[in-house]
């Protein structure tokens, strides 16, 4: 019974934010743009209203959360009552607190990873492309063969080598990622770069950055950037997933992955805080998911 | 029937190039460090001593090229060398483990592929009704969890109420059937995480057929909407099918690292996770090495499957 209320309950309050958020982007779009919110399907406005909300809370985390990220401030594990609305942790820690510095942390981090795999993949394969003959074809392969090892594997073996923090967390997973990335963009620039207009700008003498730059990263921008939604929730999925096996983020930064594990024994107690930043994870990726597959949609121009 | 063989012969070598170059990553990934592994593992305040001591016990002092020709003869041999945090044969360490791995892959698999495809052909069937759109939102939420957050619904639900056990104990004496029983969660939990993708491919291959004109003359030849479907578009539909079942259960092989961690399972991934956070770099390298084999192999199955399914691929020109 206390599963379907939940459930009628969850459909009930999507399709209010849904709604109202669609409402409220119609009427602060300039009037260019009307129409492309106005035929918005549900999912996608529920999922920009997420994101925003989430962005929001990332920046003013400070201001919002009623006590310090890691101030201990009673005894552990207390229940769900008034100054702590969602109870301590194992260490006395306000619950509500760390979930609100854990979007900017977590979100914050995958947030920089996906960047720096985007810069480097995208970089890396639009050059080989823009040189073609040996040096792609060795790149290629290169990037073949690291593609060959399962991710999150690969990420573990990195892990090993070089230790675990939250530089090299970010450099191991950035240069996973990239692999992925450089695919994606080598054969996007591939059909670009015999265009005549490059022709036309090679015999300019126009440098490489410059090509890449102003002449094939404009025109590739579509696809790169639906990528990125996607590239940004198996980020964000896999170092959720490092940090809750205990080698992502360290404590005491509050992480959404490794305050599931430090408080994962409440489980067999019947209690539901841990599922809090579980549920703060794949509400995110599923938000980014809904307006991605908008995008896709939208950009391929299918109906169906 | 003589092309099959040349063209399963042809996989085959090329499968064996490619485990040979990851192999050559996984050990060369030792290479990338500034200083060597002995400084790296043993921190900034370890004495010359300690350092030679550590670098002998490793071998760092023969050229890399040595070493990785002593390494990959022991790894043909089934030797992966010894552990250096339990001073055990890794081979020993694995060995079990590797079966359960499989066992709980398989269990999954076993599970997830005729629900998927079950559901993926009926959103076809019944493609844009409310059955499709809701399987449709709820395969594209499947997707976006985490599997630690499934797992632990599923656990706040089905283990709370007692109905099947949170953890997973395995003795020698464990029967077929307790393990199966003990085994239902994790299995479930890799199910719901893998059942999304597959049943939205099959979805997506079966729709793609639809437009085509063969399928319109079925239509209008009064053939029921079952039947054009199972009988004229599945079949065709075979080679992608084919080959996102094969990922996935690639992806069933690594993706367990997480699932075994919330169910104490005591499998390769278990194992990995404390090697990995030991700095076992043995350990870890020769899991790393199972685990890719594993995924090649299945990729190399589907390939060959779909090219079987579709005769067409088999005289490319």
């Amino acid at each position: 019974m206390t599963v379907l209320l939940s459930v009628l309950g969850g459909l009930g309050l999507f399709f209010l934010i849904g709604s109202a958020a669609r409402a409220g982007l119609h009427a602060a779009a300039p009037s260019r743009h009307k129409p492309t919110f106005r035929d918005m399907p549900l999912t996608a406005s529920f999922g920009l209203a997420v994101i925003l909300f989430y962005v929001v809370l990332a920046c003013l985390a400070p201001v919002i959360a009623p006590y310090g990220e890691s101030e201990v401030v009673g005894a552990q594990y207390l229940p769900w009552a008034a100054p702590h609305y969602l109870g301590t942790d194992k260490l006395g820690r306000d619950m509500l607190t760390r979930l609100i510095y854990g979007a900017r942390n977590t979100v914050g981090i995958a947030f920089a990873t996906t960047a720096l795999a985007f810069v480097v993949g995208s970089v890396l394969g639009i050059w080989a492309a823009l040189m073609g003959g040996r040096l792609d074809q060795w790149l290629s392969r290169f990037v073949d063969a690291l593609m060959a090892i399962p991710a999150l594997i690969f990420s573990l073996l990195l892990l090993t080598i070089f230790g675990t923090s939250v530089m090299t967390l970010i450099l191991v997973i950035a240069a996973v990622d990239a692999t992925r990335v450089y695919r994606l963009a080598r054969s996007v620039a591939q059909g670009i770069v015999v265009m005549d207009y490059i022709e036309a700008a090679r015999l300019r003498g126009e440098g490489m950055w410059r090509l890449i730059r102003r002449e094939i990263l404009p025109n590739a921008m579509a696809p790169l950037a639906a990528e990125f939604g996607l590239r940004f929730c198996f980020v964000f999925l896999a170092i959720s997933a490092l940090s809750f096996l205990g080698l992502g983020i360290k404590p005491p930064t509050a992480d959404w992955g490794s305050m599931v594990r430090e408080n994962a024994t409440l489980i067999t107690f019947g209690d539901i805080t841990p599922l809090l930043p579980a549920g703060a994870i794949a509400l995110l990726t599923v938000a980014v998911n809904f307006v991605v597959d908008w995008q896709l949609h939208r950009a391929s121009g299918l109906k169906e | 029937m003589n092309d099959i063989w040349r063209m399963i012969g042809q996989r085959l070598l090329l499968g064996v190039l490619t485990l040979f170059i990851i192999s050559v990553v996984i050990f060369g990934a030792t290479e990338l460090l500034p200083g060597d592994l002995a400084r790296e593992l043993l921190g900034q305040s370890a004495t010359e001593e300690t350092l030679a001591a550590m670098r002998e016990q490793l071998g760092l002092n023969d050229p890399a090229p040595l070493r990785y020709w002593n390494w990959l003869t022991g790894v043909l041999q089934g030797d992966f060398g010894m552990s250096m945090a339990t001073k055990k044969p890794i081979s020993e360490l694995v060995g079990v483990r590797l079966g359960n791995t499989l066992f709980l892959a398989f269990y999954a698999a076993a599970l997830a592929v005729p629900v998927s495809l079950l559901l993926g052909v009926l959103a076809a069937l019944w493609r844009n009704s409310i059955f499709d759109r809701a399987s449709n939102a709820m395969a594209l939420t499947a997707i976006s969890f985490p599997e630690f957050f499934v797992a632990y619904i599923l656990i706040l639900w089905l283990a709370q109420s007692g109905l099947f056990p949170s953890m997973v104990r395995i003795t020698g004496a464990t029967s077929m059937g307790e393990l199966l029983y003990m085994a239902f969660l994790p299995a479930l939990t890799l199910t719901l995480v893998v059942t999304a993708h597959m049943m939205r491919m099959t979805r997506a291959a079966i729709i793609n057929l639809l437009a085509s004109p063969y399928i319109e003359m079925a239509r209008l030849k009064g053939m029921s909407p079952v039947r054009v479907v199972l009988r004229h578009a599945v079949p065709n539909a075979l080679a992608p099918i084919v080959n996102v079942v094969a990922l996935n259960l690639a992806y069933l092989i690594t993706g367990v690292v997480v699932v075994e961690v919330v169910f104490v399972y005591p499998g390769l991934g278990q194992l990995m996770i404390d090697a990995v956070s030991n700095r076992d770099i043995a350990v870890v390298q020769a899991i790393a090495l199972i685990f890719a084999a594993a995924y090649v192999l299945l990729n190399l199955i589907a390939d060959v499957l779909s090219t079987i399914t579709n005769p067409r691929l088999m005289h490319r020109r």
